[in-house]
């Protein structure tokens, strides 16, 4: 009798709630529906005065390290001493993570990629950034500045951390014959059936677009992160074809670090960083950039809207962007610094040429992460593009086919 | 006939015990009941596309793209698999343990040996699942090295690595109920079987099984809901597997009503189970 009185309770109580749930939610509908103007207000105006003791931080793992991976590795100490600044660092696994994270809000700033800033800006949830309140951004690559995935309408909305390509890693005793395309990932006949890779996240499907970009000009793709349907079904058909082939998704970098290293992957996509750790113990994966050019991601640092230290926030900017931090953080995590001054500091005086930091030709034929949406990012107007959460959709579709 | 004296303190009790309620049933109510309702709610949403912030805007197309996407109808089978059968290897190996637990061995060793099922919950989720992944590893692992001699291949990563590792991280949640419901058992009923002359399996059939089952479905209670929610484990030791927490992952910050949608099924499912155990009195031994 007891329990039946408890769930009629229940029942009535989820009735109310249900009830005062649709009371409420009714009221906040005219604040959603989104004008295409750039929110987030203005920019801090400055000047940047005494920090407020603490900045709390959302970072890729290896981007804001305090010696706590590794006593030797840190340049979050340093900057807690030169500014006063406490720093409370919490790492996200995919751009997916860093923005729910920066939705739940308590964050002041955000190392996001180019799948994660539009939402973001848009979203709301960031502030554009005052450059002129930022002394290390005027070292930083022009290459990086003012483009798509980091700016509205000339307004900067974050200082540039680096950037990388996703490269084809292989193994080297497995695989004798160097692959130089990503079609030795996309075989459904492949000899490395069950051992290939893929990256587990919706922003993999611009890798199949990006191969489809090169090898089938009737499509028309002149960018992997506008896809207008029939371009977008074209790319998940070839992810399709290629699941049988697939051993296992990665979407933890540690994950993939461990198969690449025991074997149980042979080939796919994976980072640099990934590869220096794999091969700790003696060499097993190489990776190449294939001909058809690669993804690969330019990171930015964001500040919160709704920060509550904003002094901390623009001094860990420019801390992160400086030439110190950016060598090493640029040396840790295997990507190239974003600040041209960072080159003379690095560890190993060739780190800058193997990651081809400077602007150049090797750049032109890697493709950020963008967030694709609607009103298509390569400019197009006479059709609507397939938005990212569609992309979402449909990767959780492929993967559960 | 009650006086006035007692009829204050029965009022003053009545206060006392509403104060001290107030504060649970608040919780209870506001936000565990309330963030169902609310979950549910979202799942008749929209989102913008270029924003992706929910949109209050009445429609059933999430509910649509679920139900006619055989994807997610594959999904819940597979999650709905993993969980029943993690419940039966967890039942399956709690039942012995828990009985040499309670009647086997001496009363003096049983804290021990209940301290012992306890221990994997000491260590961390990941680093558990972390090692699992380490021992499966097709080929080269240790459980491929054990099956080696056997001529049997390991079963890698996949669905079998995922019940494997769920079985291992679950179990102590099986063995705790039914100990303590073993425990509780009377010994006249087994001297009585013993008496009558039945042997050890008719008296495991007829009376410790059916004593203990309460307790088993109790237990269920905690695998079934556990594996049904788990989208860790899945992504570390399943190979390329998915399971329905991952779905409501992946489109969680993209498009929460979508992924309020997929998440509703998990709590439907539970709703009915918990429903049909509740006749047999098991949630009482939780």
């Amino acid at each position: 009798m007891a329990t039946k009185r408890l769930f009629t309770t229940i029942a009535i109580a989820s009735a109310a709630a249900l009830v005062l749930a649709g009371c409420g939610g009714s009221k906040s509908d005219s604040s959603t529906t989104a004008s295409q103007a750039a929110p987030g207000g203005a920019a801090y105006a400055g000047p940047v005065g005494a920090g407020e003791g603490a900045v709390n931080i959302l970072a890729w793992p290896g981007y804001a390290e305090n010696g706590s991976t590794d006593p030797t590795v840190d340049w979050v100490t340093p900057f807690e001493k030169a500014t006063g600044c406490k720093a409370n660092i919490k790492n996200f696994g995919t751009s997916d993570e860093a923005v729910a994270l920066m939705q739940s809000g308590g964050w002041d700033v955000v190392s996001a990629s180019g799948d994660a800033t539009l939402r973001l800006i848009y979203g709301d949830l960031v502030q554009p950034v005052n450059t002129d309140l930022v002394p290390s951004y005027a070292d930083v690559f022009p290459g990086l500045k003012n483009k798509s995935f980091n700016s509205v309408d000339g307004q900067m909305y974050g200082i540039p951390h680096g950037r990388g390509a996703n490269l084809l890693a292989y193994n080297v005793k497995e695989v004798t014959t160097v692959p130089d395309s990503w079609g030795a990932t996309f075989d459904p006949a492949s000899p490395f059936a069950g051992k290939i890779t893929g990256y587990d996240s919706p922003i993999y499907i611009a890798d199949a677009a990006l191969y489809l970009m090169k090898t089938k000009p009737e499509l028309g793709i002149k960018d992997p992160y506008a896809l207008d349907q029939t371009q977008f079904d074209a790319a998940i058909a070839l992810l399709t074809a290629q699941k049988p082939v697939i051993g296992e998704y990665w979407g933890d970098y540690l994950k993939n670090i461990d198969a690449m290293q025991k074997g149980t992957i042979v080939l796919g996509t994976t980072w640099q960083v990934n590869i220096n750790y794999a091969n700790a113990n003696g060499e097993v994966v190489k990776g190449v950039l294939p001909k058809e050019g690669a993804t690969g991601w330019s990171d930015t640092w964001m500040v919160a809207k709704d920060t509550k230290n904003i002094n901390c926030s623009y001094k860990w900017l420019d801390w992160i962007a400086g030439p110190t931090a950016n060598a090493q953080v640029a040396e840790w995590f295997g990507e190239a610094p974003a600040n041209q001054k960072a080159c003379a500091l690095t560890t190993d005086p060739n780190f800058c040429t193997t990651f081809n930091a400077a602007d150049g030709p090797f750049w032109d034929n890697v493709y950020f992460w963008n967030t694709p949406s609607a009103n298509c990012v390569d400019g197009r107007t006479d059709v609507k593009c397939v938005p990212y959460a569609e992309w979402a959709k449909a990767w959780s579709s492929l993967r559960n086919s | 006939m009650m006086s006035n004296l007692d009829r204050i303190s029965a009022r003053r009790d009545v206060r006392r015990a509403a104060s001290l309620l107030a504060a649970p049933l608040l919780w209870l109510l506001g936000i565990y009941i309330g963030a169902l309702a609310i979950l549910f709610l979202t799942s008749f949403y929209t989102v913008d596309s270029f924003t992706n912030q929910v949109i209050h805007e009445f429609t059933f197309q999430n509910f649509i793209d679920v139900f006619t996407d055989h994807a997610y109808l594959n999904a819940t089978l597979r999650t709905l698999g993993v969980a029943v059968s993690v419940t039966l290897v967890c039942a399956f190996l709690a039942i012995p343990m828990a009985f040499y637990m309670a009647r086997i061995a001496s009363p003096a060793r049983r804290p021990f040996l209940v301290a012992l099922v306890l221990t994997p919950l000491w260590a961390s989720y990941l680093v558990k699942v972390y090692s699992w992944r380490t021992m499966l590893t097709p080929e080269s692992g240790v459980i491929a090295w054990l099956l080696h001699p056997f001529d049997v291949q390991s079963p890698g990563y996949g669905i079998v690595g995922v019940i494997i590792t769920l079985s291992y991280l679950w179990l102590p949640y099986m063995v705790l109920p039914i100990y303590s419901g073993l425990e509780r058992l009377p010994s006249s009923l087994l001297d009585a079987s013993a008496d009558l002359g039945a042997s050890t399996l008719q008296t495991m059939r007829d009376v410790v099984l059916p004593n203990v089952k309460p307790a088993v479905i109790a237990g269920s209670v905690f695998t079934f809901s556990l594996s049904l929610g788990d989208y860790i484990t899945v992504q570390i030791v399943g190979g390329k597997n998915q399971m329905l927490g991952n779905v409501v992952y992946q489109n969680f910050s993209l498009n929460l009503p979508f992924a309020a949608a997929v998440a509703s099924i998990p709590v439907v499912i539970m709703v009915v189970y918990l429903a049909m155990i509740r006749r047999t009195g098991a949630l009482e031994n939780l």
